[in-house]
This record gives structure tokens, C-alpha cells and sequence, in this order.
């Protein structure tokens, strides 16, 4: 059977290496401005340790930008390419839905939600066998993580942020009502940041493992392996 | 075996490390260089820029019920300013205490407590966020800032209002300043009540700004006078604030 030819689309490879720079400029830049008050609260308010369910560590300037303490220098970056990391975000769900990427590679089927179905693509998986059967691009698993994340992990990044903003607040002050208060959509700010680095170390540790020169040059060029 | 585990783990944490590293560098770079700061101050004014087109000029931050308040209001920054002036005028209750109002009006004027407590008073009970990342949440009362700019009668020419105050951090005078859209806001108000009692001296006793779409640094305490200006660029160091001054923080505090 010839396969069908699997390229990652300009949009898909452009979007991919600035979304790349951005999100590691602004974990960066974040971890210092979490440096300046580490607790993290549910609600509204809150100011004290007595209020906070969460205390992060301090992070070291080798991960943090600038890699001294700066809170303002730290947010001029947070602010700065907040705006890339959004409007780049927006136009690779417009480009996902023109080029029909999100309805053919990503969206999974009522067959693939199976039980037994899954726990095969996870037997798969642990074997370090990433190929989608029947031509497909991805398997279960990764139209799942990829889905996620450009569906739930990176969007909520731009409204928790947003939420957490007092100048966005007369607009957009439902979005953190919906959440429980704007202490909520910072706990969810940091939350959905970490969840993205987990996910960073899951990605880049499975192209490590499968072909990954291949891969980086499939998503340089566009030939996939 | 086990050596060569340790050290390909060693040499892998260094790449990371070294690349990051570098990514840092790089920032860096970008960011003492003009063209960075230029990029900085530009970001910040397209969030005020969509802050501003997204809702309108008098549009308010969210008020709560008395339930939401939190049983304590934090201080931070100066939490006394400690003078001996300070000390006395706290010990006379604030008596002697005046507030002018100045710049370009038509004419300056100078308020007592007393005065300020006869004028009509907006009551709100809001949230403050400071640029740390923490929130309270208090019920402030005072007249709005507009009721004072209007009496003093404020020229064309005037584009900020600048605020002074009584406390200094680090040898600096505390100061700040908002544009005429946040001054004229009607949530800005010259605060003397917090919670119904007057204000605690680590909350600005006597007054303290409340400027609410914007976060705590730019809500100074232990207000003195309130300026009418054309330009910030000769006030302190010229960023608007003592905060921006000194650390380079954003001068919109919306963010």
C-alpha cells in the first residue's frame, strides 16, 4: 500500500519553532516573576502562607530570565512576547481548520476511545512504536496530547493570563468569576505552565528516542521520515 | 556502567543548562540594547492600546459585598514612613494634615481631612493586586479624584496627574502619575476610609490613591499633593513613578 505523503505543513513548521521561542522565553521569564511571591491561592484573594496551598521553590537565575532577580525586567519579556505567543497560537487554529491538518491528523474517532483500543496504542507506545496504522499521521495517544495541548494547555495560558491582568478586568472579569477569582486563574496560570513543561520533556524525550534527526528535519523542511 | 550513566546525565544537564544559558544571554542582549526597550515599551502600550479599545473609559473593575473582604489588608512597600513629620501629624491625628491639589488648574487649592470628608464620597469595594502576584480585598471610601481636579479647575495643557507623597524607600520620594482617562475614572478616589475605619498607617494613613484597573504600585500612600502636568520627562527620572524609576517597571500598571 503507498502511503499517502505526510508533511507538516509551512504553517504547522512555523507556528511549531516561534510557538518553541515563545514558550521558553515566558517559562523562563515567569519562573522569576514567581520568585517575587512563590505561594499560590484558590479564590479571590489572598496574600499570606496561611492562605496559600502551594509554595514553589526559588528558581536559580541559570533558569530564570533575566538571569538575576528582575521582576520588572522579568515582565517586560512576559509582556513582550505574550503577544507573539498569542496571535502565533490564533493563527495556527485558523491555519489547522483552513488546511483541514485538525479535522484529518488530530481529531480522534469513537473507535479510537475504546478501552481496548487505548491500551493497545499504550502497549505501543511503551514499546517505543509510534507508527499509526492505515496511513494515519498519529496515533491515539498523540492526536491526544497534541490536541490538548493546542486546544486547552496554550490557550488557557493567554486567558489566565489575561484573567490575571487589572487592566483586563472590566472586559474580561467573567473568565476569572469562572474559575473562582483571580488568585484561581494565577494558581491555573502556573498550573497550565507546568503542565506545558511536562509535556515539553514528554515531547522532546519521544523524538529523541524515534528518529530524531528525521523528525527535526521533518519539521525544519517538512519531509516527514 | 553506572559511571558513564552519571556522567552522559552530567553532560546532558550541562547542554540544557549551557542552552538555556545562552537563551538568557541572548535576552540580555536584546534587553540593554535601545531597540529591545523600545520593543519592551511598545508591548506595553499595545496592552494598554487593547485594554482601552475592549472596554470603555469609565468601565469599572469589579466591586464586591462586604462578605469578600478579606480580615486583613496587607501592607507592602513603605508600611511607615517614619519622619518625625510623619510621626507628629500621626500623633495629631492627622489634623494638621493638608492635601494640595496644583499644577496646571486654574486654581490651586488645598484640602483638610475635614474638607475631603465633606465632599460627596464613593464608596467601593474592590480588589488590589499588587505587581507581586497577591491580592486583598477592602472597602475604601473618599471622594473621587475627578470631584478635586474639577474644583481646582484643570487646563487643557494638563496630560498626567502626578501624586506626592510623604514616605521615601531607599532615599527616594514615593510618587506616581496616571493619565487623564484613569484620573477622571470614576473609580479613582482619594481614599481616607478603609473598611469603615480611617486608614492604618501600613495601608497610607491618612490617604491613600485608589486607581483600580491598575496594580498596587500605582495606588500611592500618604498623599500629599496632586499635580496637574503637561509632561512627566522632568519628575523624578522621568518613567512616571518611583518604581519606574528605579526598577523600570511598566509605567501601565494594567498588566
Amino acid at each position: 500500500m503507498s502511503k499517502p505523503p505526510k508533511k507538516h505543513a509551512i504553517s504547522t513548521r512555523i507556528w511549531h519553532w516561534t510557538n518553541l521561542v515563545c514558550v521558553v522565553i515566558l517559562f523562563m521569564s515567569g519562573l522569576n516573576i514567581s520568585n517575587a511571591h512563590p505561594r499560590l491561592y484558590w479564590g479571590e484573594w489572598g496574600f499570606a502562607p496561611e492562605h496559600a496551598w502551594l509554595e514553589l521553590p526559588r528558581f536559580p537565575g541559570w533558569i530564570t530570565i533575566p538571569d538575576y532577580y528582575s521582576l520588572a525586567e522579568a515582565r517586560d519579556w512576559h509582556i513582550l512576547v505574550a503577544w507573539p505567543f498569542a496571535v502565533i497560537l490564533l493563527f495556527m487554529w485558523v491555519a489547522m481548520l483552513v488546511n483541514r491538518h485538525f479535522k484529518r491528523d488530530l481529531t480522534t474517532t469513537r473507535r479510537e476511545w475504546k478501552p481496548a483500543a487505548i491500551w493497545e496504542d499504550i502497549k505501543q507506545h511503551a514499546k517505543l512504536k509510534f507508527d499509526a496504522e492505515g496511513g494515519k499521521k498519529y496515533n491515539f495517544l498523540q492526536k491526544l496530547s497534541y490536541g490538548i495541548v493546542l486546544g486547552v494547555f496554550l490557550p488557557m495560558m493567554v486567558f489566565t493570563g489575561m484573567a490575571i491582568s487589572p487592566g483586563a478586568e472590566p472586559f474580561f472579569g467573567w473568565f476569572s468569576d469562572l474559575v473562582g477569582g483571580r488568585q484561581s486563574a494565577r494558581s491555573l496560570h502556573f498550573i497550565f505552565a507546568f503542565l506545558i513543561a511536562g509535556f515539553f520533556v514528554l515531547h522532546v524525550a519521544l523524538v529523541v528516542v524515534h528518529k530524531p534527526l528525521k523528525q527535526l528535519r521533518g519539521m525544519i523542511t517538512g519531509v516527514e521520515p | 556502567m553506572s559511571k558513564f550513566v552519571i556522567n552522559a546525565d552530567v553532560k546532558r544537564r550541562g547542554v540544557l543548562a549551557g542552552m538555556l544559558g545562552l537563551m538568557a544571554a541572548g535576552c540580555q542582549r536584546v534587553a540593554e540594547s535601545n531597540a529591545g526597550q523600545s520593543l519592551f515599551d511598545m508591548a506595553e502600550k499595545w496592552h494598554e492600546g487593547a485594554h482601552r479599545l475592549l472596554s470603555s473609559r469609565t468601565a469599572l473593575a469589579k466591586e464586591y459585598d462586604s462578605d469578600d473582604v478579606s480580615p486583613f489588608f496587607r501592607g507592602n512597600g513603605t508600611t511607615n514612613p517614619g519622619s518625625d513629620a510623619y510621626q507628629a501629624s500621626l500623633a495629631n491625628n492627622f489634623a494638621d494634615w493638608r492635601l494640595e491639589v496644583r499644577g496646571l488648574v486654574d486654581t490651586p487649592m488645598t484640602f483638610t481631612l475635614d474638607n475631603l470628608r465633606a465632599l460627596p464620597q464613593r464608596t467601593q469595594i474592590t480588589r488590589h493586586d499588587c505587581v507581586e502576584g497577591w491580592s486583598a480585598i477592602g472597602e475604601w471610601m473618599g471622594p473621587q479624584l475627578s470631584t478635586l481636579l474639577d474644583a481646582a479647575g484643570v487646563q487643557d495643557k494638563a496630560r498626567y496627574i502626578v501624586f506626592r507623597c510623604a514616605d521615601t524607600l531607599s532615599g527616594g520620594d514615593y510618587y506616581e502619575s496616571v493619565d487623564m482617562v484613569d484620573a477622571y475614572h470614576p473609580q479613582t478616589i482619594v481614599a481616607h476610609l478603609l473598611n469603615g475605619e480611617p486608614l492604618e498607617v501600613r495601608n497610607g494613613a491618612p490617604l491613600r490613591m485608589r486607581v483600580e484597573r491598575q496594580l498596587g504600585y500605582k495606588h500611592p500612600k500618604y498623599l500629599t499633593a496632586i499635580e496637574a502636568v503637561a509632561s512627566l520627562d522632568d519628575i523624578g527620572g522621568g518613567g512616571g513613578g518611583y518604581w519606574e524609576d528605579r526598577a523600570g517597571y511598566q509605567w501601565y500598571a494594567g498588566i
